[in-house]
């Protein structure tokens, strides 16, 4: 699924790197926890999560990740928007939850990680 | 190659600069991406933990053509039972480092997982170094 696609079913607001039009994001991973995000292949995984700091762009970063799904209405920062556009991530930002915003990709056909 | 970088303590505002430098770094010199993320995430989990626990520190890289070395050497509390720190979920993160998303007890059985070779030298009082290598296919 694009990315485009993912902000749409989402109602989502496109932040930091500009869309990659052929990156297909196949699976997803739901986690506050960093360490968790650290321990598995990201490659095509979209990161669902609430947590809305600098670290979650640090660990995007080293885990690969280009794309992630902030639930809960949360407002990245500038810092964060330059994290993101300096490592090639898109944030999709949502306000639905996280549960709804699971709920949502694994109903259009986007995996679980595990 | 050498790099040497500073570890601040509680500066999470800035952790994973170091981690990000030596992964920009390696991408520069044409290095594997799998051995890129190894390193790296081998890395930032090292230099988490010291931002997280220790009162502060050093990081120093080594690459050449075979290895990256990473060496963090910090100065704190150091780790009272290296056994249990290594068991996946034994965290004794406080509650400002578990608001960043860390302290899921995943970060030296990461650092393991992703490295050939791993020493950790621990002195309680004294503080932690962290000897990380990872080969280079």
């Amino acid at each position: 699924m694009k990315i485009s696609e993912i902000a749409q079913l989402v109602d989502g607001v496109l932040v930091g790197a500009p869309v990659d039009q052929f990156y297909e994001v196949e699976k997803a991973f739901a986690s506050d926890l960093m360490s968790d995000v650290l321990r598995f292949n990201m490659d095509n995984t979209v990161l669902i999560t609430g947590l809305c700091n600098n670290q979650t762009m640090r660990t995007c970063e080293m885990a690969d990740i280009r794309v992630i799904l902030m639930g809960r209405d949360k407002q990245p920062d500038e810092d964060m928007i330059e994290l993101a556009v300096d490592n090639d991530i898109t944030i999709i930002k949502s306000r639905y939850s996280i549960f709804k915003l699971s709920g949502i990709l694994y109903k259009a056909g986007i995996q679980p990680l595990y | 190659m050498h790099y040497t970088f500073t570890i601040e303590r509680g500066n999470f505002a800035d952790a994973g600069q170091a981690s990000s430098n030596v992964k920009r770094t390696l991408k520069q010199l044409g290095v594997d991406p799998a051995s890129i993320k190894r390193a790296v995430v081998a890395l930032f989990e090292a230099e988490i933990n010291a931002v997280a626990h220790a009162y502060g520190g050093t990081i120093d890289v080594d690459i050449d053509a075979e290895k990256v070395m990473m060496v963090v050497a910090d100065e704190g509390p150091g780790i009272p039972n290296l056994e249990l720190a290594m068991q996946e979920g034994w965290s004794t993160a406080s509650p400002q480092v578990r608001e960043m998303g860390y302290g899921a007890g995943m970060g030296l059985p990461n650092i393991k997982k992703n490295t050939d070779e791993l020493k950790i030298d621990t002195k309680v009082g004294v503080g932690t170094t962290v000897t990380m290598i990872v080969k280079l296919v």
